[in-house]
């Protein structure tokens, strides 16, 4: 069991910046997030595209926002939990208790919801029938690649999960490599790999087609794939591989007795509460009267949030407000030398 | 100002007067059509705003943009006349546009 001041769920610009706040009053955090890797949508939607709307930084990319944070709270010692969900949060005593999808748990009376517009989840086959071979032969990432080896495996997708992927596999299995149109939007070097191996006959190359039906008894033997121009192929495949990008979900938040309303959470603009004394949401997640959906609104917010926490982490103590710029405490915990 | 008709999966017409600069997708955002998730906000990042445009609307509006195609990969069952309705701007020419939602975004 873990045991900290305030749990912060969601590692994006608002929960990193909300982490600096906690530590910066003294008080102690840990984050969890669902993705293998700090930075939320900044990182996983758009680390490449300019930001201009950051105070003080004119332009940035998601993925120096992200970075700068990092450095920010570089000075502290905060425990991030990577790849874990959030799937319970249960009231014990002042205590919530929180439990994510690896078994990991928590004690904290402090709960911070930074989780943007949910978890990411990969994007799955518009075919439903696929649901029955999940995790036996249709994956959405691979774990263990010597599975495939000596097998027929079908790749849909056009990014660079999708063509290393099939560049890879084809050392060893026998791979389609299936896309909707004849452009690919992974890296070029890539794509002429690929269109290499196609032309060596490595790789079956079929595009402007897409999966229509999946087939199999006990195990996957066939899907269906159909053309643009409505030419339909039936390929004999031990394994489908859909690489589709990641899609958010609110997930098992909408389970936790808060004020959902269109995937949003309610919450009051002094404390950043939800219903639920001690749960807070900040950042893209929270809604109140004037809402904007800015990283800067996080980055307030969160500051409020963390504020908020101090007094059920330490009841029997006062907050007392300090600017960085003069408290000795606050450089202190900075580890930078005072005046 | 625009009329634009949103078809939803269960096949029921929703039209409505969206103002001029504002978004295909901000549209039914702001008027509360169901199956638009919008989830990026506008950024062309998601691909959860995704709609096909109707035949005699595709060639009228305002072609696709670098990116949007790409996006449109991840899109749930994207066909030729998809658009991701973020990047559709309104205005007095689109009056009558009709677009339908597909049955998930994801």
């Amino acid at each position: 069991m873990n045991k900290t001041d305030a749990l912060i769920i969601g590692a994006g610009p608002t929960g990193l910046f909300t982490a600096h706040q906690l530590k910066l009053i003294g008080l102690d955090c840990e984050v969890v997030d669902n993705l293998d890797k700090i930075g939320g949508q900044c990182i996983e939607l758009y680390p490449d595209k300019p930001i201009y709307d950051i105070p003080a930084v004119p332009e940035c990319t998601g993925e120096e926002l992200t970075n700068n944070l990092i450095n920010q709270i570089k000075p502290f010692d905060i425990k991030f939990h990577l790849s874990n969900r959030v799937d319970e949060v249960k009231k014990e005593g002042n205590n919530w208790i929180v439990k994510t999808n690896n078994g990991t748990k928590f004690q904290t009376p402090n709960v911070i919801i930074a989780g943007g517009v949910g978890s990411f989840e990969p994007r799955k086959f518009p075919v439903k029938e696929c649901e029955k071979f999940e995790n036996q032969s249709v994956f959405y990432s691979i774990k263990d690649k010597k599975i495939f080896e000596g097998k027929t495996v079908s790749i849909f997708g056009g990014g660079d999960s999708a063509l290393d992927w099939a560049v890879e596999l084809s050392k060893n299995s026998k791979v389609n490599l299936i896309h909707r149109r004849d452009d690919f939007r992974g890296a070029q070097a890539t794509v002429d790999k690929v269109k290499q191996l196609a032309k060596e006959g490595k790789i079956n190359l079929l595009t402007k087609f897409q999966m229509t039906g999946i087939k199999g008894e006990n195990k996957l033997e066939s899907i269906d794939i159909k053309s643009d121009n409505k030419e339909l192929k039936t390929l004999q495949t031990d394994y489908a591989l859909g690489f589709f990008g990641l899609i958010m979900q609110l997930g098992p938040i909408a389970n936790w007795g808060l004020n959902i309303d269109k995937k949003t959470i309610q919450v009051d603009t002094e404390k950043f509460e939800t219903n639920q004394k001690g749960i807070y949401a900040v950042g893209d997640i929270c809604s109140y009267p004037g809402k904007l959906k800015l990283i800067l609104s996080g980055f307030h917010e969160g500051a409020l949030a963390a504020r908020a926490c101090f007094k059920l982490a330490r009841p029997n103590e006062k907050y007392r407000f300090e600017f960085t710029t003069s408290s000795k405490s606050i450089k202190e915990r900075l580890g930078v030398k005072s005046d | 100002m625009a009329k634009i008709t949103y078809i939803t999966n269960d096949n029921k017409n929703h039209t409505i007067e969206v103002q001029n600069g504002l978004t295909v997708m901000e549209g039914a955002v702001q008027n509360d059509i169901p199956g638009i998730d919008a989830d990026c906000g506008g950024g062309m990042a998601c691909a959860t705003c995704h709609v096909y445009v109707n035949d005699e609307w595709f060639d009228k509006i305002t072609p696709k943009e670098d990116g949007e195609e790409d996006m449109l990969d991840m899109a749930f069952e994207p066909k030729k006349n998809s658009r991701l309705s973020c990047q559709i701007i309104v205005s007095d020419e689109l009056d009558g546009l009709t677009v339908n939602i597909p049955s998930k975004q994801g």
